[in-house]
């Protein structure tokens, strides 16, 4: 068994009064990929915001790479290590890039801030992760604003790759793209398992897509685990009633949608 | 209600070579070309394409609410009526046989105002019924949407209504001046796919208990053929294939319907990679004027291809825009997904 490269356990967050994650654990090992998968305002968005930081957990404790990352980062280094092991893209490649900056820029930046290399190593390390997600040398100089939504995903999915991250977090990121742009994207995170050993983590409410990324799965019910497995094996044989609600809900040829019928706990 | 009936099997809704140019810096570009097809009573018809393919212009164009400046030309009827030549009395009488439901009902509704104020607005101002009157009819909708406590409800505002419950408040609305055609944009692509399933089998029964019928516009292939009779799919501004629903998937005409559901990664099976369209979609102004929109991103494309753009031809009771369709008809299935 590889070494974990996240471990989650007995993760809590709290809003006010609000119990939005309750006693989440996982282990993702070297390599490997998990999705979680609930519906919205299952707590699935807060357990990526609490790995990358963006949320401090209640209770419970995060190791990525072996260090704990449950508590807030106590320097500038720090943090850039953290942000260097973790990182995430974002649903809406509209709103995550800086319209004023061309996608080179953007990318350039995280190159800057983690790696540390001369202007010219950037350069070419702009390039390869350029040329990785299909980016033209024409596409790289432009601004966001006159590229289509799937090519600012990729410079998205460019830039989280730029800090050679242990773990990617997708958090919804194939979801608003076109089908035959989201099979290019999916191609292209295949590739990048292939070549760099990187470990996905998948947040998605589209099972096939999941299918596609993930070896491992949870899925989440009200901040709740209520089943967890091999993803194949999950989505072939549900447990769960909510598992099982979920996966009747995928429309098929043939599909009768059905009004929901009150689902148990667990 | 004085409807103009149409004859015994006529369809209901009929688009006839519908082109639409709108103004876009300084000159006339095309957005819809030569789009055609109907809809019968209670018929769900699917509307199937990507970004840019025309199939929001498409329920624009049939509810008359292109932006200023569109040229329009072809022919849209409904209940054998021209569209396009309604006005006053008979373009209100229209709109309300026509009902629209939105992919965000948030952006469609007024923040400020309770739901029961929106719900009854359309019936209150056109149709002059009592207030009470449009509240209990608006409580009976809210129930057959199976939202039960609709007395509370309308004295909501939408931030106190999560996403799906107000998708069905949106539907009760849309069927509260009792239309005879639901136009439906993504209505359901922002809900979960366990509210989908829910919206989903709202809108299947009051379809069938009130014979209306739907225009389902959507960009996923899947849901329209599970729920819709027939699917029309469109690409470039173009319609490029209308099919039978249940045959979409087993035997596409148009190589590019064949290629979205090979795109599509699999809920039953994993594959490592995905058979991907390359290149990126086309608007309809990008498409060329003498070959086929679909041409540069086809494993299929062949000179006959670039020479002319084909015509919708008939096959195998469908339609398709392809000079290859006989040739290729029962292969691609087959070969794109191998």
């Amino acid at each position: 068994m590889p070494e974990p490269v996240l471990e989650v356990e007995g993760l809590r967050k709290e809003f006010g009064p609000r119990l939005a994650v309750d006693d989440v654990g996982f282990t993702i090992p070297q390599g490997g990929s998990l999705a979680i998968v609930g519906e919205s305002g299952s707590g699935k968005t807060t357990v990526a915001k609490m790995i990358v930081g963006l949320e401090r957990p209640t209770g419970g404790t995060i190791r990525a790479c072996g260090r704990d990352r449950s508590t807030p980062a106590r320097s500038t280094r720090e943090r850039r290590r953290r942000g260097r092991e973790v990182q995430i893209v974002f649903q809406d490649p509209y709103t995550s890039l800086d319209p004023r900056q061309t996608m080179e820029e953007a990318i350039d930046e995280v190159l800057r801030m983690h790696q540390g290399w001369q202007p010219k190593r950037r350069m070419e390390r702009v390039r390869e992760l350029s040329d990785m997600v299909g980016l033209d040398a024409r596409q790289a100089r432009a601004l966001p604003r006159s590229l289509s939504g799937g090519q600012r995903q990729r410079v998205a999915i460019a830039r989280a790759l730029a800090a050679e991250p242990r773990v990617l977090i997708l958090d919804e990121s194939v979801a608003a793209l076109d089908v035959s742009i989201q099979a290019q994207v999916l191609n292209l995170l295949a590739d990048i398992r292939d070549e760099t050993a990187i470990s996905f983590v998948v947040i998605s409410h589209d099972l096939a897509v999941v299918r596609q990324l993930t070896e491992q799965i949870v899925v989440m019910w009200r901040g709740r685990l209520v089943e967890r497995g091999q993803t194949a094996d999950v989505l072939d044989h549900p447990q769960a009633d909510y598992t099982k609600l979920l996966r009747a809900s995928v429309p098929k040829p043939g599909w009768k949608p059905q009004r929901r019928p009150a689902v148990a706990t667990g | 209600m004085n409807r103009a009936e149409p004859a015994a099997g006529a369809p209901l809704l009929e688009l006839e070579g519908v082109t639409v140019r709108l103004p876009v810096e300084g000159s006339m570009q095309a957005v819809l070309q030569d789009v055609s097809f109907a809809i019968r009573p209670g018929e769900a018809l699917g509307l199937v394409g990507e970004s840019g393919s025309g199939k929001s212009m498409t329920a624009r164009a049939i509810d008359r609410l292109l932006p200023p400046g569109a040229a329009v030309t072809g022919r849209v009827r409904f209940g054998g009526r021209d569209v396009m030549t309604l006005s006053g009395a008979d373009l209100k009488r229209f709109r309300g046989e026509v009902a629209m439901i939105f992919q965000d009902p948030r952006a469609h509704t007024n923040p400020v105002r309770r739901i029961g104020d929106f719900m009854t607005e359309a019936l209150r101002t056109n149709a002059r019924v009592p207030m009470d009157e449009a509240a209990r009819r608006a409580v009976d909708l809210l129930a057959s949407v199976g939202i039960e406590d609709g007395d509370r409800r309308l004295r909501q505002y939408p931030h106190e209504l999560s996403g799906g419950l107000l998708q069905r408040v949106m539907i009760a609305t849309a069927l509260l001046t009792r239309p005879r055609l639901l136009l439906a944009d993504e209505p359901t692509t922002a809900l979960d796919v366990t509210t989908q399933a829910e919206v989903l089998a709202i809108l299947d029964n009051l379809r069938s208990e009130l014979s209306l019928a739907m225009l389902f516009i959507t960009h996923n292939l899947e849901l329209a053929a599970a729920i819709c009779d027939r699917t029309v799919v469109m690409y470039a501004g173009q319609v490029v294939e209308v099919r039978e629903s249940n045959r979409l998937h087993d035997q596409p005409l148009h190589p590019y319907t064949a290629a979205l559901a090979a795109a599509r990664p699999s809920i039953d099976a994993t594959a490592h990679r995905l058979t991907a369209i390359p290149g990126r979609p086309l608007s309809a102004f990008e498409a060329p004027a003498e070959a086929c929109a679909f041409t540069a991103r086809c494993p299929y494309a062949a000179d006959v291809c670039r020479e002319r753009r084909p015509a919708l031809v008939e096959l195998d009771g469908g339609l398709t825009r392809c000079a290859r369709a006989r040739e290729l008809f029962g292969r691609l299935e087959v070969e794109l997904h191998a």
